[in-house]
């Protein structure tokens, strides 16, 4: 018996979403009395793969190849079949990212290992080995049972914390032989969304709404963002006028995220926008009418005209950082 | 050029869930639509074959409830249907379904949505690809296909990925790829006659199940904060909810 967590990066570094799987896979070895293994593939420090045991990992597989550089399902599949066998896994997480999203389901078939994807907190019982993940994107909760001898979990991003006080872990060198044959999806052009936080990952969000009026008025949701080192988001219209990128639409046909805050201005809260958002930890409303059903889904609102009450809202946001820096 | 369109059968996206006994969905008044990704996968292989020429077929997997919406995914222009009369059960028993059907007709692109909206597992493309040891592009944004050659746009962590993949292969649809069609008066005429066949499922496990539903715990009431106090906001959020 043993816990197979996969450690992704993204250019060399772990994301905060890494740290999160790590430790959730931890604490589940830590339940059953075994050892937590990471596998990382692609080119990471020394010092950042030892790191991974602060967060539960005893041993780390690296998995160093050039050839490895850009995500292949399929191949990383091959890796991490092979790791899980390696170590004898009876559990495997993975986090449930675009990547995760890619691998996760390839390698449950390979280790035919039921999967329970988009997992919200840690098992709620070891034996029959159940889950809690939404479904009906948001609007429900269900327990799922997985009843194969190797069990999967891909777990939410931003929803469990992240353990810390771990010693290093032991870090090995890992090659299985991968046959050329095997690199079938060829990278022509990575596109990185510039500079700003990542919305997938942004702990804290400013979304606006067609309440703006127009895409002119989206320095005030700027500024707010940036007092509060937030990343900005939008409703679907707002992104199909172009108004702002597609990448900062949120709700049932664009990004679904959960971060601690959620502040959305001049957003009626149509059903649609609410499944992107609903796992927000604490929603917060700005929004000229009373009646907007936004409401019902908020932790904190404020009826009035976004127009003067966001510039309020930088102005008190930079006064509370300024008092604690 | 042969495509295979997986298409699941799921509550309309304004549906107000509610559980019979936590053990499922309530059907009572839901209105059942294709899978909106499904349906952008489906749009964007029909333009493809209206441009390259082929054939579109769907697949549904589960019972004849979903026949309408399977008539209907032929009234906006796939050629013909294919169901398999089983309960969806969970997704690797759904991917064993589909995989066996294209192994057996031999398809150059498989295409399914990003995610269903009731499951959002995310989870049958990449298991359809692994059964046949096929390629997957996960959470596509384009697709473009010249000759025996596939250009997707993928969503990856941190940006979009353009990547290129050779026939046959699995790809997931993501919003971006197609805009969905209204099927018009003819298209819905000529899908009465177009062939759907119901297959009997083959033999595969299940390996989760889920065994309880609930609705997630109601939201406290909305604390409202006058507008001319806005930094009482601040102040909550930074000392209540400790969220800044
Ligand atoms: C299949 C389907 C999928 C969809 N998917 C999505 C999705 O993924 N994401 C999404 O967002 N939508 C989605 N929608 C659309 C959704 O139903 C709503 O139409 C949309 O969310 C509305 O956007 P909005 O709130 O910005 O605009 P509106 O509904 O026009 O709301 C604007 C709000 O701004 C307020 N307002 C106006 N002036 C001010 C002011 N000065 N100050 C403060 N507030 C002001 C108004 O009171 C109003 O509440 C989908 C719809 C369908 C049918
Ligand atoms: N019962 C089904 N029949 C056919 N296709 C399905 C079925 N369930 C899921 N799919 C396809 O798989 C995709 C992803 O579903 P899921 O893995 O459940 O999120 C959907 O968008 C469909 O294209």
């Amino acid at each position: 018996m043993s816990v197979l967590v996969f450690a992704e990066n993204w250019e060399g570094r772990f994301k905060k979403s890494t740290y999160e799987a790590v430790s959730y896979a931890a604490e589940i070895a830590r339940q059953l009395n075994t050892s937590c293994t990471a596998v990382v593939i692609g080119a990471v420090s020394e010092e950042d793969k030892k790191g991974l045991g602060k967060y539960g990992a005893t041993k780390v597989l690296s998995v160093a190849n050039d050839k490895l550089k850009n995500l292949e399902a399929g191949v990383y599949t091959h890796i991490l079949g092979d790791a899980a066998k390696s170590v004898g896994a009876t559990h495997v997480v993975i986090s449930f990212t675009y990547t995760g999203k890619a691998i996760a389901p390839r390698l449950s078939v390979r280790l035919k290992a039921g999967l329970v994807s988009g997992a919200i907190a840690l098992p709620t019982s070891l034996s029959p080995f159940t889950v809690r993940k939404k479904c009906y994107s948001g609007k429900g909760l269900t327990d799922v049972v997985i009843s194969s001898e190797i069990k999967m979990v891909a777990i939410t991003p931003n929803s469990y914390k992240v353990n810390t006080g771990g010693a290093d872990a032991a870090v090995e060198v890992f090659s299985p032989a991968i046959p050329d044959g095997e690199f079938k999806v060829v990278s022509k052009e990575v596109k990185k969304t510039s500079g700003k936080i990542a919305l997938t990952e942004a702990e804290l969000v400013v979304s606006a709404g067609r309440g703006m009026k127009g895409p002119e008025n989206w320095g005030m949701i700027e500024q707010l963002a940036e007092a509060l080192g937030a990343a900005t988001a939008c409703s679907k219209p707002v992104a199909d006028m172009g108004w702002r990128p597609h990448h900062e639409h949120v709700g049932q046909t664009g990004i679904t995220i959960g971060p601690n805050l959620y502040i959305a201005i001049g957003i009626s809260g149509a059903i649609q926008h609410l499944a992107g958002v609903s796992s927000s930890k604490v929603i917060v409303v700005i929004n000229s009418d009373k009646e907007a059903p936004f409401f019902k889904a908020a932790d904190y609102g404020i009826v009035g005209d976004a127009f003067s009450v966001v510039p309020q809202l930088v102005e008190a946001v930079k006064k509370l950082k300024a008092a604690h820096n | 050029m042969k495509f295979l369109v997986c298409i699941s059968n799921v509550p309309d996206t304004t549906t107000k869930i509610a559980f019979s006994d936590n053990k499922g969905l309530n059907p009572a008044g839901v209105q059942f639509i294709i899978n909106p990704y499904d349906e952008i996968a489906l749009t964007r292989a029909l333009e493809i074959k209206e441009a390259a020429g082929g054939t579109v077929t769907v697949l549904h997997v589960g019972g004849a409830g979903a026949e309408p919406n399977i008539r209907k995914a032929l009234a906006i222009g796939a050629d013909d249907a294919i169901r398999v009369n089983a309960e969806p059960t969970d997704a690797y028993f759904v991917a064993c379904q589909i995989a066996d059907i294209a192994k057996k007709n031999g398809y150059d692109v498989i295409l399914t949505g990003r995610e269903s909206i009731d499951y959002n597992g995310a989870q049958v493309a990449g298991m359809i690809a692994e059964l046949m040891n096929i390629p997957c592009i996960s959470v596509a944004t384009k697709l473009d296909i010249a000759g025996t050659e596939a250009v997707l746009e993928r969503e990856i962590d941190g940006g979009k990925e353009v990547v290129s993949v050779a026939l046959p292969f699995v790809a997931s649809a993501q919003k971006g790829m197609s805009e969905p069609r209204i099927p018009n008066m003819r298209g819905i005429m000529t899908a009465r006659t177009k062939p759907l066949q119901v297959v009997e499922p083959v033999a595969a496990d299940c390996i989760t199940a889920s065994t309880a539903y609930e609705l997630p715990p109601a939201k406290q009431a909305c604390k409202m904060i006058s507008p001319d106090n806005v930094s009482e906001l601040v102040d909550l959020l930074h000392n209540e909810a400790k969220v800044i």
